[in-house]
């Protein structure tokens, strides 16, 4: 090829982007929010508020993030986003069982019937969560997502399907950084339209530190993350009371979540004197610890913490497990729960693997008592108003399995109470390991 | 005994040609088995699982079933490929005899499914093989009871290997037609989103209606005979040339092959333009995603086509251009947020590219080939973990990356949805591309082909080998670094967990599947790799088994590529066409399928 | 066309003239050992680790760079007779740990693994080695007899070709999840070695390497196969004149290579319990890494290079990397041990113990 012909290439290229940028209607900011009819449309913009800073969500007027509308006959979609996959898959299946049963037992919300549209995998990560929530709101019916799992891959998911309008409401999302501190600061990656039925780990890391300082009587602990949002909020909810309380952290340090030799962080633990190491990280890099622990001079009679991402099936029947200590969401105790796992057994022949099923049950439940309070029928078709919706899902209050859910003004809708658990046999299930409570703390235990 | 008699110019020699030898059933006994053993594997992997919940055309033809029997296929076409023609015998001509040896390996290759349905029936080994789940035994089997499945599987598979076998007898033209129209039919019914989403786009829902069962459903029998015939027409119309278009193309003089290149560059271009505000916002994204690849794939194509350096960390570079891009330009950069536009920030961009292409390069400037593959290797992962680290988190945000990178502006306009992106990468797409020829026919270029082909000649007739090294991966850092930059301003975060090894190694099968140092070859392989995982879902799946398979397929019978420049074609396979120039000079015409040339004399 | 042209051996630069590039590998030389001993100093002065502890990182760095060595032996036997990497020959490990992880799994469910760990630990260790050696055979078989005489490039990619499809065919056959080793109670615990305890998994991992090491290198010393596996080695061609079969050679070179990581899959499974199918990508790399810091085609090479290479791992971050402070360093341990392979290349690419290839084919 000649160089004449090369420009010649470059020329029409450039004239071409020139062309775009002046003739397309898609191209030119647009300041709107959502706009779309039934069937989808092509040209579907997206309100470009991805700013983080509370202002400008806070003062959308009401009816500014458009509206769903819904023909006589087309079911409501709704969408999961959760960890499916991989090592952590049992902490997604387990709510993507939670949600199939609460779209099974409410059939239907005015007349139409709800579709779970999309089963996506967030991964456990934020690449997970970004290209998950982008495939989602793809769709412009896609009314809620219920997830991630993960909150790692939360904070993309809930920028990307806040911005488009929709909700996304978690049942195991618990890090801090999500929402609130709790002590009213609103926090870096909180999005309007994102909530959640899983408690904030900042009651979760106090419960623990509580446990630690007062049952076991420890005072030296090392803490373990793996830079995941959800470990670094746990170690960080945690280290703060410790401290409070007397305590010492003699070590803070971190691992990659794929990492699977432990003995340089392990030594490291030793050498400051560490009698409790806290590690509440995600399998399999959790597998490594209890495992490693006991070679490691000095950490013979080392105590082990891990948290509720590693309450799993997989986990507690780990011969390397026995003895450990979990944090954990409350098991709830009433009848209706005995109900729903019931039903779930009946369904997919095993009780629950993980445990947060109830949270996604409770999460999808809410989604549908706020859709039929708010939602209009024109002519045939029922519409959704999107901001109202929000603002139905920020102040109803809600009765479900976990307790009584009503979300503050930053997404927190649980009623929040941890069990501290332990693992007193080797391969022990789950459901014995969740029924081992040693003592449960509630918010005001606690002081929050 | 053949006579020959002395060979000249004048007089062609001839000589009395012996028959061609038969198919070796032997040759297609193994083939069957070796087929079997694919066709297992195909299956105990959950290929066909997955698969089968596709529907190709509804309601007969699931895809799980197809792809194993399609395989069947494949084996009985090797089996019964008539054997080339060597030196001193007549041609084959395919006969019964090559449906049998097809058939015969199709048969050993279900023969070998059998016993898997059979070992399946009688003991449980998911604790093993986790696929094997009594679904994927009612699948195999049809659902019959065991004795009557395994026949049925031979014979289907013996009859889908003697139709394999079968299309070698097809005159030329049949073949011709008939092979792309079975072809385009799989691909309308694969693409079914794709090609609803075209119809809708040129407001002809009618044809969608027509062919499919619904928008995104499967074929209709009528639609799949319909789009067969409507194909198979046009190839058999336009199948009576004798040449090929690539050969036809080269035939035209200067000035009239200037000419449709340039046509035929302006056609592109304007369907180019089109297809995003046609396709709408996934398959924008997905060609989005297909185009930076593709600009990684042209830089890599500098390193390694041209200057023979095998870089296998090439993700540091893309790594390095996002993060560069991130930083300076979300608000949400840890450590100083200049908040620049993309536009402005995109020369120091470079700058970064640059110098991290300078670090790398400057130790391996001593290595030899295979080192180098390792070491880049070892640069590469040397930087995603340090992006991913605890330590440099104040920089680069650690495993939660950073977020909030604000979109595209140029001037007064606001680049917001993958339709948008899709201009500017293009733009750097083409960018690259004249970069790559200009490159190509300049000193640099020849510097870095001498330095590939011998280092120590070049280096004997003067090339400066450490500038040519150095050079070479400045230029392919710039490149990637520019793919970086627009990768983390589409998507609007960047993650560490984007900059895995895998990443390299796709950008690699590009140029290697596609055709090493020609860019229209490079282009198809992204298409190819790209595109096609993301819009099949059940693909992405098995995404990288794909192409591993793909590469050492490619390596063992195309090395040079797709649509390889010739040189490299020649390059490639200097063996058989050294040997053809030797047979040349007795006047037989070879019957290999190498690029052929004018032998020196 | 007279008299042969001598070639020489050395590249046409002599080692004496100083360009900018030798300025700066030397310059890279001085900071390296800078910052190297520096951090040292810092953290031995500190005085975080007791001498035990360090003692104890030694011991774990030498099992795992004893499994390192095991899988060197393959790339540096491969790269001695054809002179490319075999990309895949991590993976030939990962196949091997995971048959043992599936005899294991089986055994352990009958008594014959309380009764008689010895014999059940020889059974796992033989159906890795055949694993492994099978895989190994068939990859040279498919995919890279043809490719002999290619362009060096070409059996580079087809081996990456091979790994990833072998990655992700293990994964679809036996699912992606982690794969936990079952126990050996007589393998818990430790031993009481010269006065200090260490843990009784990683003496066998140790022990085990140097018995299989000191076979090996008896096999190639002293038999006729080892005779004709060096002889190839040396020059393929000269070899084939001799009446030695040049294939089956090639064959056995990679079946023994097989063998050997297969043995290292089996050990795997006592050091690092958990395996899933992208477990043989970073030990084939430091693998590779090991035999060239030993000194590709050395055997006694690939053991050094490992066992230097694991300490390092194993030591490096907690002494060099803690001394300047940096936060959770344990992340950073594979950057220290690809630089180690970056160090090594630049200034010793002949290895420790030197190559033992013979010299360029021209």
């Amino acid at each position: 090829m000649t160089k004449r012909r090369i420009h010649m290439l470059a020329v029409l290229g450039a004239l071409a982007l020139i062309l775009a940028a002046c003739g397309g209607g898609t191209s030119a900011t647009t300041a709107d929010g959502v706009t779309t009819t039934v069937g989808g449309d092509v040209t579907t913009t997206l309100a470009d508020t991805s700013t983080t800073m509370a202002d400008t969500s806070t003062t959308m007027a009401a009816g500014e993030l458009g509206v769903i509308e819904i023909a006589a006959g087309d079911p409501i979609k709704i969408a999961s986003l959760q960890a499916i996959s991989g090592d952590v898959a049992s902490l997604g299946l387990d709510q993507v069982r939670g949600i199939e049963i609460a779209i099974a037992n409410k059939g239907e919300i005015a007349g139409h019937s709800i579709e779970l549209a999309f089963n996506e995998d967030d991964l456990c990560n934020s690449e997970g969560g970004q290209t998950g929530a982008t495939r989602i709101i793809a769709d412009p019916q896609v009314v809620a997502v219920i997830g991630t799992s993960c909150s790692g891959a939360g904070v993309p998911a809930s920028n990307v399907i806040t911005s488009a309008g929709r909700i996304l409401i978690s049942g195991s999302n618990t890090s801090p950084v999500l929402t609130s501190d709790l002590a009213g600061n609103e926090s870096a990656e909180h999005h309007d339209g994102y909530y959640r039925t899983a408690h904030n780990d900042a009651i979760q890391g106090a419960a623990a530190a509580k446990f630690v300082f007062e049952e076991l009587g420890l005072t030296q602990v090392a803490t373990i993350n793996d830079g995941d949002p959800y470990t670094q909020g746990l170690t960080s909810a945690f280290e703060g009371p410790f401290e409070e309380l007397g305590g010492t952290i003699v070590l803070s340090t971190a691992v990659t979540a794929d990492q699977t030799d432990m003995t340089t962080p392990l030594t490291e633990a030793s050498a400051a004197g560490a009698e409790l190491i806290f590690f509440p990280i995600f399998q399999p890099a959790g597998d490594f610890i209890p495992e490693q622990a006991p070679s490691i001079a000095g950490l013979e009679d080392v105590v082990l913490m891990g948290a509720d991402g590693l309450l799993s099936d997989t986990y507690v029947t780990l011969p390397q497990s026995e003895g450990m200590y979990f944090s954990g969401p409350t098991t709830p105790t009433t009848p209706a729960y005995e109900d729903f796992v019931t039903q779930y057994e009946e369904e997919y022949g095993e009780p629950p693997i993980q445990s947060f099923h109830a949270h996604a049950f409770d999460a999808a439940n809410m989604v549908f008592t706020a859709i039929e309070t708010i939602a209009q029928m024109s002519g045939d078709t029922l519409v959704i108003d999107l901001q109202a919706l929000r603002d139905e899902l920020g102040s109803m209050t809600y009765e479900g399995l976990t307790g009584t859910l009503s979300c503050d003004e930053f997404g927190d809708c649980a009623a929040p109470s941890i069990n501290i658990m332990q693992n007193t046999e080797a391969e022990a299930d789950i459901e014995a390991v969740r029924g081992n409570v040693l003592v449960t703390y509630t918010r005001e235990d606690l002081g929050l | 005994m053949a006579q020959v008699t002395a060979p000249s110019p004048a007089r062609p020699v001839e000589v009395e040609l012996r028959p061609a030898p038969p198919v070796d059933l032997g040759r297609a006994a193994r083939l069957g088995l070796i087929g079997g053993v694919a066709m297992v594997l195909v299956a105990a992997t959950g290929i066909v699982g997955t698969f089968q919940t596709r529907l190709l055309i509804d309601p007969i033809l699931p895809l799980g079933l197809l792809f194993l029997y399609l395989l069947a296929f494949a084996f009985g076409w090797m089996a019964g490929k008539p054997p080339a023609a060597l030196e001193g015998f007549a041609p084959a001509r395919a006969n019964s005899r090559n449906l049998v040896a097809g058939a015969l390996a199709g048969a050993l290759g279900g023969l070998c499914v059998g016993v898997l349905a059979a070992l399946m029936s009688t003991f449980d080994l998911r604790g093993v093989f986790v696929q094997l789940s009594p679904q994927l035994l009612e699948i195999l089997t049809f659902g019959l009871p065991l004795g009557a499945a395994i026949i049925a599987i031979v014979a289907i598979s013996a009859v889908a290997g003697a139709i394999g076998a079968g299309v070698h007898l097809l005159p030329v033209r049949l073949k011709r037609s008939l092979l792309p129209a079975l072809v385009w039919v799989m691909m309308f019914a694969l693409f079914t989103d794709l090609v609803g989403q075209l119809f809708a786009g040129l407001s002809a829902e009618f044809l969608t209606d027509f062919l499919f069962t619904g928008r995104g459903g499967a074929l209709t029998i009528v639609g799949a005979i319909t789009v067969f015939i409507v194909v198979f027409v046009a190839y058999w119309l336009l199948g009576g040339r004798e040449t090929t278009l690539r050969e036809r193309i080269e035939a035209m003089p200067r000035g009239q092959r200037t000419r449709f290149s340039l046509i035929a560059a302006a056609v592109i271009l304007i369907i180019l333009w089109f297809v995003p505000k046609v396709m709408g916002p996934f398959v924008s994204q997905v060609l989005d995603t297909a185009g930076i690849y593709l600009l990684m794939a042209l830089g890599l194509n500098i390193v390694v086509g041209y200057a023979g350096m095998l870089d296998l960390g090439y993700v540091a570079f893309f790594a390095v251009g996002a993060y560069t891009g991130a930083i300076l330009t979300s608000p949400q950069s840890p450590a100083f947020t200049p908040q620049l536009l993309l536009i402005v920030a995109i020369p120091f961009v470079m700058i970064a590219a640059a110098l991290a292409g300078l670090m790398v390069a400057t130790p391996v400037i001593r290595m030899r080939g295979d080192y180098l593959a390792i070491v880049t290797l070892g640069f590469g992962e040397i930087a995603r973990i340090l992006f991913n680290s605890e330590w440099l988190a104040p920089i680069f945000g650690g495993a939660q990356g950073i977020t909030n990178i604000p979109d595209l502006q140029i001037g007064p306009l606001q680049l917001s949805t993958p339709q948008d992106y899709f201009y500017p990468i293009f733009l750097f797409v083409l960018i690259a591309a004249y970069v790559t020829f200009a490159l190509q026919n300049s000193r640099w270029g020849r510097a870095w082909m001498a330095m590939r082909e011998d280092e120590s000649v070049a280096e004997a007739m003067g090339v400066n080998v450490v500038t040519a090294k150095l050079s070479a991966f400045v230029v392919g850092a710039v490149l990637a670094s520019f793919g970086g930059a627009l990768f983390g301003a589409q998507i609007g975060s960047v993650f560490p967990h984007s900059f895995d090894i895998v990443v390299s190694v796709t950008v690699l099968v590009i140029i290697i599947v596609g055709g090493m140092g020609s860019v229209p070859g490079v282009a198809l392989g992204a298409l190819v790799l790209i595109v096609l995982p993301n819009l099949l879902r059940e693909f992405s799946q098995y995404q990288f088994l794909f192409y591993g398979v793909l590469l050492i397929v490619m390596m063992l019978t195309k090395p040079e590529g797709f649509i390889p420049s010739k040189r490299r074609a020649q390059e490639l396979h200097a063996d058989e066409l050294s040997q053809d120039a030797w047979l040349d000079i007795y006047g037989d015409k070879p019957t290999t399928d190498a690029t052929t040339t004018e032998p020196p004399r | 066309m007279s008299e042969a042209i001598s070639v020489p051996a050395r590249p046409i630069r002599s080692a004496s003239r100083v360009t900018p590039v030798t300025i700066f590998l030397w310059g890279l030389r001085i900071a390296a050992l800078a910052v190297i001993l520096y951090g040292s100093y810092q953290s031995i002065s500190s005085g975080r680790l007791s001498g035990a502890q360090w003692r104890d990182l030694l011991i774990f760095g030498a099992s795992t760079g004893s499994v390192f060595a095991l899988i060197a032996l393959g790339y540096t036997m491969v790269y001695g007779v054809l002179r490319f990497i075999n990309f895949a020959h991590g993976e030939v490990f990962m196949v091997g740990a995971m048959m043992a992880f599936y005899v294991a799994n089986g055994l352990a469910a009958t008594s014959l693994w309380i009764a008689s760990p010895f014999v059940s630990l020889l059974i796992v260790f033989v159906a890795a080695m055949t694993t492994s050696a099978s895989l190994a055979v068939l990859l040279e078989r498919i995919a890279y007899r043809p490719l002999r005489n290619a362009p060096r490039l070409i059996p580079l990619i087809t081996s990456i070709g091979a790994s990833f499809t072998i990655q992700y065919l293990v994964s679809g056959l036996v699912g992606p999840s982690t794969k936990d080793f079952p126990r050996m109670e007589p393998l818990r615990g430790t031993i009481n070695v010269a006065g200090s305890l260490i843990p009784t998994s990683r003496v066998v991992v140790i022990v085990v390497t140097v018995i299989v090491m000191i076979a090996l290198y008896l096999f190639v010393e002293r038999t006729r196969t080892g005779k004709s596996m060096r002889a190839v080695s040396e020059d393929q061609e000269t070899a084939a004149l001799m009446g030695i079969d040049v294939n089956r050679t090639i064959v056995t070179v990679f079946a023994v290579g097989g063998a050997m990581a297969g043995v290292a899959g089996a050990l795997w499974g006592l050091v690092f319990p958990s395996l899933n199918y992208f477990s043989g990508f970073l030990p084939g790399i430091k693998a590779f890494t090991a035999a060239v810091l030993g000194g590709i085609g050395n055997i006694l090479g690939a053991m050094l290079g490992g066992v230097s290479l694991g300490v390092v791992e194993s030591v490096g971050p907690s002494l060099v990397l803690a001394g300047y402070d940096i936060p959770a360093f344990s992340q950073l341990k594979d950057v220290v041990a690809y630089a180690a392979l970056v160090m090594v290349l630049i200034f010793r690419p002949t290895g420790i113990l030197g190559e033992r290839l013979s010299r360029d084919r021209t």
